[in-house]
């Protein structure tokens, strides 16, 4: 992975900049010592290291503010970091860059319940939120499997999504408003209590543009309050295509259930392995469907979901009787990644989305690239919407193997795209998937996204090196290349 | 003036790459059904995207529909009927607001000025169901975002960006949207009541219980009795409705539920089957100012839920004034005599107050050209919207000021 070429100049001014950045942040926020720096050298997406120029960790917004205003004027580069948990290298420092962690913004600075809201400082954990209302029966709807770790600014970077975005939507349906500090140090408030703000869609735009456009210092998310009752069913079929044919069944009936996974045979071993959750070991699909709502729809939606599942063939049929029962089945899917790291010394967790019926194709294919490289692969899967996270098992002290199992992952994501999928579904391209990105857009449209990038940050000073595979600079994006005089245009019906 | 009525993407780049060529400007058009809402324009050309309509890829089961941007959106409901589907942000029909007749208009209308109706508060709006696009921007370059799958962070959010940008940053040739099952049952639990305030304080318990609430209105009397369904209008009185939506079991109970905890404000009675229908279907297309003769100003004015009834009162002391309010307090339909700059500054400075936007949907293109028809913008935001627009659009080529002045 080739990264933007260090500026010597700014790296020999590490000393210089650091004693500015202190001018700006007092005390213990500012990180130049090497071995401090060596926490913050990488994020989710272990596999890539790099020691940043300079960590600062301010504690308000006017310091935000000062610091990417210095930065803006000093042409010095900026990665925003929140948790460190991005599984794509979202917040992978630059060896030039200043690394601006948001870690003490851990308020939670309101809870309106009458607006179902909250405002909350983006350094607070998607959990966090949750904690601090669930006792008035409220809950925020986005649950990612990092929950307990990442935070709501880092999810906002990313669009995280989770087990029940089918349906309650990603991180993007659940924000109302915005506090933005600009690259050069401009505060903008987007969005607010209210819905639906007009002009140009700057909370969607924002909403998993990687720390590309500007730094979040307050988030407004929705609240949602919690179901009377939530079920589970656990259902294991002989084959994934009849596992693939009862969620299509499920969704062609009109039910949307809060959660529908997909687990296959090595996953469920993996995950029954580590912690018996009392899975079926001798199906090839294993479907977990959550079903929430009022007892009485929540009845009725499992006696359908029954019915459903018997005529796809399922062998075997759990309902959970209480909630420890549904926690339990959720046990070994909420798992499955660590039990995966039990079975081999290392795994590379994938992220691609396809539509929903091609996944027996997927499935072979995916099985006939494991064979050709060699590598075990274990699939957990967002089966409603379509969300496939195959884990490739590799051991990284085999040298070449790291490699062999990129170059695997590789050719999943682009079987994805081939099917009419996309490349990543929740994870982010961050510096994983940048070099795919020509997989699924072409040259015109990376560069209407990157003009994107130059209404926010003419000088690509904000995380540079993600995202996108060739760096451009604004002013040549800009340029117009115009044939004038060319109108026959014959064929256009005109009146 | 030329009007272009371009077949296929490739007429429709043809089109755009020469305006832009000649630094033309040029209207986009659906239906031309909201040709009387935004600021007007005055372009040299005109593209109709009328013969870019159809449906080209439907997929009940995977819950995706994709169709041409032309693409009225009567055909569009009616190939989710007959699989008993729908689109979930229930897109209004302003057409009888703003032109005295039915006027659903195009897909790419709908989805370019998102517009969502009653549910948005339980579904989302039309830019959370936007899942991807074809496009010709104003560089005359044919571009593509997201997919047509339900989950995607891929780059950035284009979709998002188009969804409001009533066409001014790019011409859409294609548009993929999430389509969703249509309940087995509906029920509306009414509470009589002509106090704003107790209405919201009914509509906000209703919309805080776990009884997952699908529509939360109020009608003051007038407008409870212009609806002409008998039940909404029996007792004299302002009208508080809370929609339920799902398999039928559970519609009764969760009604019967939130009409024991209404009955503490008052007195309450349900709608069933067409009573029902007929009434959210008169709220999401503004009905009650619809009426033929009606020529008042009407805005569309959101706010946080719980500064609705406070809102609501400011405004109606304006003259000839009359509103209603939807999305649990959170949006005010207002219709207004003053057609006046200055009555237009009235009714922002209110609403700016309480940190909401006044969208003023229907007024004469003179009141829309003087006042613009959005909330003005913070200076930051304002420059940042003309840099965006620079991004798609440098020559100001397409629709041309229909948002702000530029853009």
């Amino acid at each position: 992975m080739e990264m933007p070429k260090p500026d010597e100049a700014v790296l020999s001014r590490r000393h210089r900049i650091a004693d500015d950045l202190r001018a700006i942040v007092p005390g213990e926020g500012v990180i130049v010592d090497e071995d401090e720096r060596r926490p913050y050298e990488s994020d989710g997406l272990t596999a890539y290291k790099t020691s940043p120029l300079v960590v600062v960790l301010p504690e308000t917004v006017e310091q935000v503010s000062a610091v990417l205003r210095y930065c803006h004027e000093n042409g010095i580069k900026v990665v925003p970091r929140g948790a460190g948990t991005s599984l794509s290298g979202g917040s992978l420092p630059l060896e030039d860059g200043v690394l601006l962690g948001l870690g003490k913004f851990n308020r939670i600075l309101e809870v309106d319940y009458d607006n179902r809201c909250a405002r909350v400082q983006p350094g607070v954990t998607n959990l966090a939120i949750t904690k601090a209302v669930e006792g008035d029966g409220f809950y925020y709807a986005p649950d990612p499997s990092s929950q307990i770790a990442c935070s709501i600014g880092g999810n906002v970077a990313e669009n995280s999504g989770g087990v029940h975005c089918l349906k309650y939507g990603l991180t993007t349906n659940n924000l109302l408003g915005l506090e933005v500090v600009m690259i050069d140090g401009e505060v903008i408030r987007i969005g607010g209590k209210h819905l639906d703000s007009e002009g140009y869609d700057l909370l969607g735009i924002m909403t998993g543009s990687e720390g590309l456009l500007g730094v979040v210092t307050e988030v407004t998310v929705r609240l949602l309050r919690a179901p009377e009752t939530v079920q589970a069913l656990l259902i294991g079929f002989p084959t994934s295509e009849q596992a693939g044919d009862c969620v299509a069944k499920v969704i062609g009936a009109g039910i949307i259930p809060g959660g529908m996974e997909m687990m296959d045979k090595p996953a469920i071993h993996a995950a029954e392995d580590f912690v018996h959750a009392g899975y079926p070991l001798d199906v090839e699909a294993l479907l977990i469907v959550e079903l929430d709502g009022p007892a009485q729809e929540v009845d009725y939606l499992i006696g359908e979901v029954k019915e459903i599942a018997e005529s796809c063939g399922a062998v075997s049929l759990r309902i959970s009787e209480n909630e420890q029962e549904r926690l339990s089945f959720w046990a070994g899917r909420k798992a499955a990644f660590p039990a995966v790291g039990r079975i081999s010394p290392d795994y590379y967790c994938m992220d691609g989305t396809i539509p929903r019926h091609q996944l027996p194709t997927v499935l072979r294919r995916m099985t006939e690239l494991s064979t050709h490289y060699g590598l075990r692969v274990a699939n957990v899967f967002h089966a409603g919407d379509g969300n496939l996270h195959p884990l490739i098992l590799y051991d990284a002290n085999v040298p070449g193997e790291l490699e062999k199992a990129e170059e695997f992952g590789g050719d999943i994501l682009k079987l994805c795209v081939e099917v009419g999928g996309v490349l990543t579904g929740e994870h982010g391209v961050g510096v994983e998937k940048r070099d795919l990105m020509p997989a699924m857009f072409n040259e015109v449209d990376l560069a209407q996204q990157m003009r994107l990038k130059c209404a926010f940050d003419p000088d690509g000073l904000l995380n540079p090196g993600k995202v996108f595979p060739v760096l451009h600079r604004c002013a040549e994006l800009g340029r117009m290349h115009i044939h004038k005089g060319k109108l026959p245009f014959p064929d256009i019906p005109r009146f | 003036m030329t009007q272009f009525v371009p077949e296929t993407a490739e007429q429709l780049k043809d089109a755009v790459a020469w305006a832009v060529a000649e630094e033309y400007s040029v209207a986009v058009k659906g239906a031309g059904t909201k040709a009387g809402f935004g600021r007007p324009m005055r372009t040299e050309h005109e593209i109709d995207l009328s013969k870019l309509g159809g449906i080209t890829l439907y997929e009940p089961e995977e819950l995706v529909l994709r169709a041409g941007a032309g693409t009225p959106m009567a055909e569009i409901t009616a190939a989710l009927d007959e699989k008993n589907q729908q689109l979930a942000f229930e897109p209004p029909d302003l057409g009888f607001l703003l032109k005295g007749e039915s006027a659903a208009g195009t897909i790419g209308g709908v989805i370019a000025t998102n517009l969502s109706g009653p549910r948005r508060i339980k579904s989302g709006a039309a830019r959370d169901h936007f899942l991807g696009f074809e496009g010709v921007s104003g560089r005359g370059e044919v571009f593509k975002s997201g997919g047509r799958v339900m989950k995607n962070v891929t780059g950035y959010d284009l979709c998002k960006l188009m969804a409001g940008s009533w066409g001014t940053l790019a011409v859409m040739s294609q548009i993929t949207v999430k389509v969703l099952p249509k309940a087995e049952k509906e029920r509306t639990v009414l509470l009589y009541t002509d106090d704003p305030a107790t209405a919201i304080r009914a509509l906000t318990d209703a919309l805080n219980s776990p009884y997952d609430v699908a529509g939360a209105a109020w009608l003051p009397k007038a407008l409870a009795a212009s609806t002409g369904i008998d039940l909404v209008s029996a007792e004299e009185s302002g009208v508080a409705a809370i929609r339920l939506e799902g398999p039928g079991p559970s519609v009764e109970y969760r009604c019967a539920r939130l009409r024991e905890a209404a009955g503490a404000l008052g007195k309450t009675e349900e709608l069933h089957s067409h009573r029902g229908k007929s009434l959210w279907t008169q709220i999401r297309d503004v009905m009650p100012f619809a009426a033929a003769g009606d020529s008042r100003v009407v805005w569309k004015i959101s706010v946080a839920p719980s500064d609705g009834p406070d809102v609501y009162r400011q405004l109606l002391s304006l003259k000839g004034a009359e509103a209603f309010m939807d999305w649990g307090g959170g949006l005010i339909w207002l219709a207004v005599d003053m057609a006046s700059l200055g009555g237009a500054d009235v009714v922002r400075g209110i609403v700016a107050k309480a940190g909401g936007h006044a969208t003023l949907v229907r007024g004469e293109s003179q009141l829309r050209a003087d006042a613009g028809v959005f909330q003005p913008q913070a200076a930051g935001l304002a420059a940042l919207t003309r840099k965006i627009k620079n991004g798609f659009d440098p020559h100001g080529v397409l629709n041309p000021g229909r948002m702000y002045d530029g853009v």
